[in-house]
């Protein structure tokens, strides 16, 4: 499909711009103006609008596909919380607002919005205070990293390291080095679990920290979990819980319980707001009691009259890491989506998650081999190996899956399963589609087993086929540039 | 409740393949201990969309909305072109994931690839990425890059650079062992010789604003040759509706580029989801963080969008990734593509010079109110600088009160400014509006 | 290249000692996993090195890793060919594909790398 460079002609005007009664023009000093002008395309509403919906054409998303990205919790996005964040009195909100002397009383319907979202999320992940601020999973991990520092500094210890297990997901090492930490990988033993005798000989007293998820990205809840926590809090160490995938245990288990002093939730996961082809998203950071006082500033207290306002008197904070409050758009949506389902309908969304799960397990175990599939929860571990053995991969298991109108699972992750797919059904999916999938990936491997050759074709039915990823790094083309222009 | 398309019997039957008989749920959960179970998870029970949509615009309307808002500070009021809403509201768009498989996200890949092009043209830098969370997170990481780039750990930072930003800065960088040095500006735009005095081989970057949080406009283009005398770079936190008429960071000589993309068809929305930018050049492309898309061809020779450099993402490079990024603001960059096409080569243009002439427009008006001083010290954009007889709170809730949010008090963010506030003009602000505000400024002071 | 003529670390670098000259490269078995190479980030002319610092990083579309000196010295010699085209470490490892060559100035460190056999074994034991 054409760039909208490529079809941008000289003097098309796209939108309407206010009028002005002409006075006198102002004149921009040269030295301070630039001399050729941005060379934006050029083009008509109509053009704009045919271009954008006929890309988004070429797009699977939830609402039109099935897809079963583990790790991602890709459950439907309720188009109610859509309608919600869009009423101007929340989109035309400026954040300084609350800034301007009795500025809060301008801003208390959403100050309002902020507090009970906390709220609910404190108690549905055992925690006693929460931030809203990171804007991302990553940058919710980031922060949590920062709060463990920020503890560890006050206690005036010297901490160098933070364990992570060798399932674990890329952004926790990333996140903790970046925070200053180096990382010990622990790997896992034969039952996909943290290898607890590795963990024992890593703790000391220079370990900041541990990042575990629970259940762990091959969908397993660690029974020993109570026991790691223990063992870390002996060494001096804080417990960090990747929140990705806590939509298998809403009301069945809650983090604070377990152990953990720091959580992020991503409620673009768990609470179904829109992915966005890539964000936004939003990371509440929710905490334990002795990690309060260093959370972001500023935060939401509500007086005696039921008032809400700022709270930037926080001397031990670790400081900002959002310019507001983090990506309200998406607080309101997750927020809207709680009161929704209420306590019955979140512990309803996980067993069902579950039990959607579970049950793509059972009936693909005889066609696939699931390594560690015991008592696996909202998600599981495909190893394509049987099939790669006949030269079809996992990759190209996933190509062929394009060409059926299904996304493909998460391929080669984690990284201690060969040719891994993770697939996480979500509640959100009639048995008829999980039916489906589970008659597809019979198909696919029947088809590896008489003609393998076939899968290098897949996929033939998409916009594009497979793409030259190796030509795409080494020509680097990373933008369409004006003298490349009509 | 929770959009289950599972009806009763369909659970029966499903448990019953997994050989639970009871019918019951819970049994799925047997590998949890009952010593873990969670203690409690007391929230209310579930209500019905008409019951949260009164809910919820109770709350809603709670807020103070339609203030004929003067407030900047970096973020601000443009008109939003309804044609954004409906492209961004395809459900192809907003429930798509990240497009790690491109033959079935092609127009999400597409879409960043042209949005990355748009950047390009805006700054005429050479490079940008797929966007990051906001404009702070992306100096933050622009000034990482720099150290990564030279090998070197001292950052300068110009006083003019948003406070708000200087704050994340030094959140972020807390644990790390980075030297920084602030300089105060002078008469609004950035000190020269206070910054070469600060110059030295230590120094990774020098990081500046234009306009500045003041609203000055600068031309940096001496800043940056001092810099590359001392093989220090220059990162640039610019505001995207003014790069319709103001010089560009490429023709000043800037290294790396970024900035708050709010203004370019995001709406306010108390806070977020923004948009941070970054662009830089084109040898410095493999230090730089986030997503990238580049263009390829498929296996038939079709052009083909796909996400590229990742060797530098955390997904693979884990503990050695140049940022923990792994997502970027993907409909908050569609929004702004959008935007950009809308208003394209033109409206941009008259965008920006719509808000310029406002806004000295305002700036007559209201220096011509007894008792008001307006900074004329450096030539500005679309926000300046007044001086008032008194304290700017006493005058913004009077105001407030006439439905007008007359701007932001500096002293919040720099003490020693206590009787100055900060007023951001746009295209949005009629005649009209800038003629009440300066009868009800007035009126306030003098009343 | 007479592959047993060179010797072997555990990170899978190859060097050959020509008096005081090294020519170092990475293995067969490193570009294979590595796949598709896309670009190298060659040591600069004159970089001082001790033994395991790294010297070089090879990326793929997947993966990057880093090259780690064999021995310590200084690097006198770079491959420019690899600037434009860093399959040729895919399709000759040994050969076309050297990576640099140092000056060593610690020849003696070579007795504790693996010879031809040894790292035949090493290999056979990863997998």
């Amino acid at each position: 499909m054409e760039l909208i460079f490529e079809r941008s002609r000289k003097g098309k005007i796209g939108g309407t711009l206010p009028l002005w009664d002409p006075g006198k023009e102002v004149r921009l000093d040269p030295k301070y103006a630039r001399s050729r002008d941005a060379e934006l395309p050029c083009v008509s509403e109509p053009e704009v609008v045919r271009h954008f919906t006929r890309l988004s054409q070429m797009n699977f998303g939830v609402d039109s596909h099935f897809y079963p990205l583990g790790s991602c919790t890709m459950k439907y996005n309720p188009k109610f919380t859509e309608k919600i964040a869009a009423l101007e009195e929340f989109t035309s909100l400026h954040p300084l607002q609350p800034q301007l002397i009795k500025g809060e009383k301008l801003a208390q319907g959403a100050l309002e919005i902020i507090y009970n979202l906390e709220k609910a999320l404190s108690e549905i992940t055992g925690m006693a205070a929460f931030t809203t601020q990171p804007m991302a999973g990553a940058h919710g991990e980031l922060t949590g990293v920062m709060l463990i520092a920020a503890y560890h500094k006050h206690n005036g210890s010297k901490k160098r390291y933070v364990l992570i297990p060798d399932s674990g997901h890329g952004t926790n090492p990333a996140s903790a080095a970046i925070a200053g930490y180096e990382v010990i990988s622990v790997p896992s033993d034969k039952n996909g679990v943290m290898d607890m005798d590795v963990y024992r000989k890593s703790l000391s007293d220079e370990v900041a920290g541990v990042m575990l998820t629970c259940p762990n990205t091959l969908g397993l809840f660690n029974p020993h979990i109570k026991e790691i926590t223990d063992l870390a809090h002996k060494a001096g160490a804080l417990m960090y819980y990747d929140g990705a995938n806590l939509n298998a245990i809403m009301g069945k288990a809650r983090p604070g319980d377990l152990g953990f002093d720091v959580v992020h939730i991503n409620l673009h996961k768990t609470f179904a707001t829109p992915h966005g082809g890539g964000g936004p998203g939003a990371g509440p950071v929710g905490v334990s009691e002795k990690l309060e006082k260093f959370l972001p500033i500023a935060r939401v207290v509500r007086n005696l009259e039921g008032e809400f306002s700022l709270d930037y008197d926080r001397p031990l904070s670790v400081g900002y890491v959002a310019p507001f409050y983090g990506n309200f758009g998406v607080l309101l949506k997750a927020y809207a989506y709680i009161l929704l389902l209420g306590k019955e309908g979140l512990i309803e969304a996980s067993e069902n998650a579950v039990l959607n799960a579970n049950y793509l397990k059972c009936r693909l175990a005889g066609t696939y081999d699931i390594p560690y599939g015991e008592n696996s929860l909202h998600e599981f571990v495909i190893s394509a190996s049987r099939q790669a053995e006949k030269g079809v991969r996992a990759l190209d298991i996933a190509k062929a899956l394009i060409d059926k109108g299904i996304h493909p699972p998460t391929v080669y992750f984690p990284l201690i399963v060969k040719e891994a797919m993770m697939v996480e059904p979500t509640e959100t999916e009639s048995r008829e589609t999980l039916d489906r999938f589970v008659d597809i990936m019979k198909e696919l491997a029947e088809l590896a087993e008489t003609s393998p050759e076939k899968f290098k074709e897949f996929p033939r039915n998409s916009p594009v086929g497979r793409v030259d990823e190796v030509k795409a790094a080494k020509d680097m083309d990373l933008a369409y540039f004006p003298h490349e222009d009509n | 409740m929770g959009y289950i398309p599972h009806s009763k019997q369909d659970r029966i039957e499903m448990l019953e393949v997994l050989g639970i008989t009871s019918g019951n749920m819970e049994d799925l959960f047997s590998g949890i201990p009952k010593d873990l179970r969670a203690r409690s998870f007391d929230l209310p029970t579930g209500m019905s969309e008409f019951e949260v949509d009164k809910y919820l615009r109770k709350l809603a309307r709670k807020n103070a909305v339609g203030l004929t808002s003067f407030v900047g500070g970096g973020f601000y009021d443009h008109y939003t072109p309804a044609a954004i809403d409906a492209v961004v509201s395809r459900s192809e768009f907003y429930t798509a994931y990240t497009p790690y498989q491109p033959e079935a996200s092609q127009g999400t890949l597409q879409a960043i690839y042209e949005y990355q092009s748009c950047i390009c043209r805006l700054t005429e830098m050479e490079v940008s990425n797929a966007s990051l969370y906001d404009g702070g997170t992306a100096l933050y990481e622009a000034a990482m890059m720099a150290i990564r780039i030279t090998g070197r750990n001292r950052i300068i930072m110009d006083g003019g650079v948003n406070p708000i930003y200087r704050k994340m800065m030094y959140s972020y960088t807390n644990n790390l062992s980075i030297e920084f040095v602030e300089v105060d500006v002078c008469h609004g735009q950035a000190d020269r010789d206070a910054i070469k005095s600060c110059l030295n081989d230590k120094t990774a970057a020098v990081i500046m604003q234009n306009p500045n949080f003041f609203g000055a406009i600068d031309d940096h283009t001496d800043v940056s040759a001092m810099c590359r005398e001392k093989g220090a770079l220059v990162i640039e936190s610019v505001y995207p509706v003014s790069l319709g008429v103001l010089k560009t960071p490429r023709e000043m000589g800037v290294d790396i580029v970024t900035g708050e993309g709010q203004s370019l068809g995001i709406p306010l929305s108390f806070g977020g989801p923004y948009l941070g930018f970054i662009a830089s050049k084109k040898e410095f492309v493999r230090k730089m963080p986030g997503r990238i898309v580049g263009a390829s061809i498929d296996t038939k020779g079709r052009r083909a969008f796909v996400l590229t450099l990742q060797t530098r993402e955390q997904h693979i490079r884990r503990d050695k990734a140049t940022s923990n990024i792994c997502s970027n603001q993907a409909l908050c960059a569609l929004r702004a593509l959008v935007y950009m096409c809308l208003t394209g080569r033109g409206g941009l243009k008259k965008v920006a010079k719509l808000c310029m002439e406002r806004a000295e427009y305002a700036k007559s008006k209201l220096g011509s109110i007894k008792g008001v001083e307006v900074k004329t010290s450096s030539p500005t954009f679309n926000e300046f600088v007044i001086k008032l007889p008194c304290d700017p709170n006493d005058v913004i809730g009077k105001l407030i009160e006439k439905g007008i949010a007359a701007g932001f008090p500096l002293e919040r963010y720099y003490p020693e400014l206590k009787d100055h506030l900060l007023v951001a003009v746009t295209e949005k602000r009629t005649r009209e509006e800038i003629d009440t505000y300066a009868k009800e400024l007035e009126a306030a002071l003098w009343n | 290249m007479n592959l047993k003529e060179l010797k072997y670390t555990k990170d899978h670098e190859w060097v050959k000692l020509q008096g005081e000259e090294a020519v170092i490269g990475i293995t067969d078995h490193a570009q294979s996993e590595l796949g598709d190479i896309t670009f190298i980030d060659l040591p600069r002319l004159g970089q001082k090195v001790k033994q395991s610092d790294g010297i070089a990083t090879i990326e793929s579309v997947k993966a990057a890793s880093e090259v780690y000196s064999p021995v310590s010295g200084e690097v006198f010699s770079v491959n420019d060919t690899l600037v434009d085209a860093p399959e040729t470490v895919n399709t000759s490892p040994y050969e076309d594909g050297w990576i640099c060559k140092i000056s060593v100035s610690g020849a003696k460190e070579l007795d504790g790398l693996m010879d031809h056999a040894g790292y035949e074994e090493y290999l056979r034991e990863l997998k």
